[in-house]
């Protein structure tokens, strides 16, 4: 671990950057609520549309909320959905990915055709139609993009583990009469680990972006709720004209973490794994 | 050639029944009552109807294995995706008026996507690690990083601001002045294509640089051939088909990305008619959108299986 930082530092100066990025932004999602000099849906009438000044760091919105506060409570949200969103869906591509490319034979080709048919429709368009059904809420984001992407990303691990399943430490495992479950857990699972660790970095990102998209359209988490796609759309849309800091504020936030989180997610795959260079 | 399209046609139907079995099941099956929540939050489409005609309408009136193999049924013999639950038109002609649009603008992304990604791409590779060669790379990682409807919003509003222009939303179809809808088709064409381009560059830039080390192009080199020659017929060549499998692999996020553009252009695409039928709950035509979605993305990496043997002669298929 030490080592890979220090490989981290030396060799990919711009991934270091991106972990800087990721630390303050892991770090304002966290502390939001010491952070922030205002609450997130502080209504104030007085202060409507007031462009970026000392008072306001980043100006105010239609309603007279502060939008740098907005934008730390827009890190917090943005830090839950996208780590759990991330660890769940790595966590499901661990799964299948592991049983499938173990196992082989019929589950395999069956559970290929199943990947096949649900990576043919775009995660937007699911995501709209399982919201249309259960309600918009931050539960059902996280539940759906970790079911999602995990789904997606079982390919990768299953490609890992088909090269590991024909090492000579498996096959001794194996003759020695070790347990499906305990090769897996014991001999597989910890050579997955770089490719896993690279997918739930790239898949934070990918979280949180999709997040962002889906409540830009209105099917995420529901106003108040200061979410950096949902502060780019809704009723403060008509004032953007009037107050462009509006538009610019929470886009350039979401563009700055996401461009971090790809970043450090190249530096650690380079690091990791020589083998997924060029893939996605 | 022809047996092996129709081998591939055929390992087209396991994919596409489990497509089916996903559609169906998230539509369908997922917990909450869909009657429940439009009678409760006194849709339009439920204010006329009772529970028994809106279960009826929805076919939710049989068990759920009976629903599935009549809603497949109904597709296969009969073409049918069932009537808009508000407008009372069938789904397929609805979608059969809308899908144009999007195609359009899908095909109008890919061609910028190109445009953009290929010479960049080359260029970059030929000219490995100098200053043009980090630039085209650092604009490949930002457009990737930035989110397209943030770049929309950016469009709208910035040169309104400046200038006093912005896109007309007033959508006119292709064959009703061709100017004029190209032009309200440009920017949100080039936004999502900008998008598509980041990664078909870096694949570009990567699969040019390991063929330009190939022995075939030192020896096209010593030949004495000019550069374009070496660059475009013997390097590009080779280096195309990756490229082409990633664009295929990109089609789902075209379609995503095109949601979100017809919902800020207001263009009266597939997806901006998802949209609304999301929001009116008219379920017939969300079940039909998803479907033919997933449908066409199969089809579309269908075609780019068999572009293969056009572009590399190598590629022989039994």
């Amino acid at each position: 671990m030490k080592r890979l930082l220090v490989r981290l530092l030396r060799e990919k100066p711009l991934g270091a950057a991106g972990a800087v990025i990721c630390l303050v932004f892991l770090f304002c999602g966290i502390f939001a609520d010491f952070l922030a000099p205002y609450g997130y849906n502080q209504i104030s009438l007085l202060n409507r549309v007031k462009p970026p000044s000392g008072q306001f760091f980043f100006g105010t919105d239609n309603l007279g909320r502060d939008v740098f506060s907005r934008c730390l409570y827009g890190a917090q949200l943005s830090v839950i959905i996208g780590f759990s969103g991330a660890a769940l869906a790595t966590a499901i591509s661990a799964v299948i990915g592991i049983v499938s490319g173990y196992l082989g034979g019929k589950t395999d080709l069956v559970t290929q055709r199943f990947v096949d048919a649900w990576m043919s429709f775009p995660e937007l368009i699911i995501l709209i139609v399982v919201v249309s059904v259960l309600g918009p809420g931050m539960g059902q984001i996280i539940v759906v993009l970790g079911l999602l992407l995990g789904i997606g990303g079982s390919r990768i691990i299953r490609g890992t583990v088909v090269s590991v399943r024909e090492n000579m430490y498996v096959h001794a495992a194996q003759s020695m009469g070790a347990g499906t479950l305990r090769i897996l857990w014991r001999h597989v699972l910890p050579n997955v680990m770089p490719p896993l660790i690279v997918l739930f970095t790239n898949r934070v990102g990918a979280v949180i972006l999709a997040e962002s998209g889906l409540s830009f359209l209105g099917f995420g988490v529901p106003p108040p709720a200061p979410t950096w796609g949902g502060m780019l759309s809704g009723s403060g849309r008509a004032y953007m004209y009037q107050g462009p800091w509006l538009a610019l504020a929470p886009g350039l936030c979401l563009t700055f973490v996401v461009y971090a989180i790809a970043m450090l997610g190249d530096a650690l795959r380079d690091l990791l794994d020589p083998r997924m260079r060029g893939s996605r | 050639m022809r047996a092996y399209a129709i081998r591939r046609l055929l390992a087209l139907i396991p994919t596409l029944l489990f497509a089916s079995l996903i559609v169906f099941i998230t539509v369908r099956l997922i917990p909450g009552d869909v009657i429940d929540l439009m009678l409760s939050q006194n849709d339009i489409s439920a204010d006329k109807k009772s529970r028994a005609q809106l279960e009826a309408a929805l076919g939710l009136d049989t068990p759920v294995h009976w629903q599935y193999l009549r809603w497949v049924g109904a597709i296969l013999f009969e073409g049918s995706l069932g009537r808009s639950l508000w407008q009372n038109t069938p789904v397929t002609e609805l979608i059969a008026q809308r899908m144009p649009i999007t195609f359009e603008l899908g095909f109008l992304a890919l061609l910028v996507a190109l445009c953009v990604a290929l010479p960049v791409g080359i260029w970059a590779a030929i000219r490995q690690d100098t200053m043009g060669d980090y630039l085209g790379r650092s604009f490949s990682i930002l457009m990737l990083a930035v989110p397209s409807f943030w770049m929309g919003t950016l469009v709208m509003v910035f040169p309104s601001i400046w200038w006093g222009w912005s896109p007309d939303i007033q959508f006119v179809a292709f064959h009703v002045d061709p100017l004029r809808n190209l032009g309200q088709m440009m920017p949100p064409a080039i936004i999502l294509g900008c998008a598509l381009s980041a990664v078909t560059m870096r694949m570009t830039r990567t699969m040019m640089l390991e063929v330009l080390r190939q022995d075939y192009v030192r020896t096209a080199w010593a030949k004495g051939l000019n550069e374009r020659l070496v660059v475009i017929r013997h390097a590009l060549r080779n280096a195309l088909i990756p490229v082409v499998t990633l664009i295929g692999l990109q089609a789902p996020i075209l379609i995503g990305g095109a949601v979100i553009m017809e919902q800020i252009f207001v263009i009266p695409g597939t997806g901006l008619m998802l949209l609304d039928a999301v929001s009116q709950r008219d379920y017939p035509i969300v079940t039909g959108v998803f479907l033919i979605v997933g449908v066409a993305v199969q089809l579309i990496n269908l075609i780019v299986d068999l572009s293969y043997g056009f572009l590399d002669p190598k590629v022989r298929y039994r």
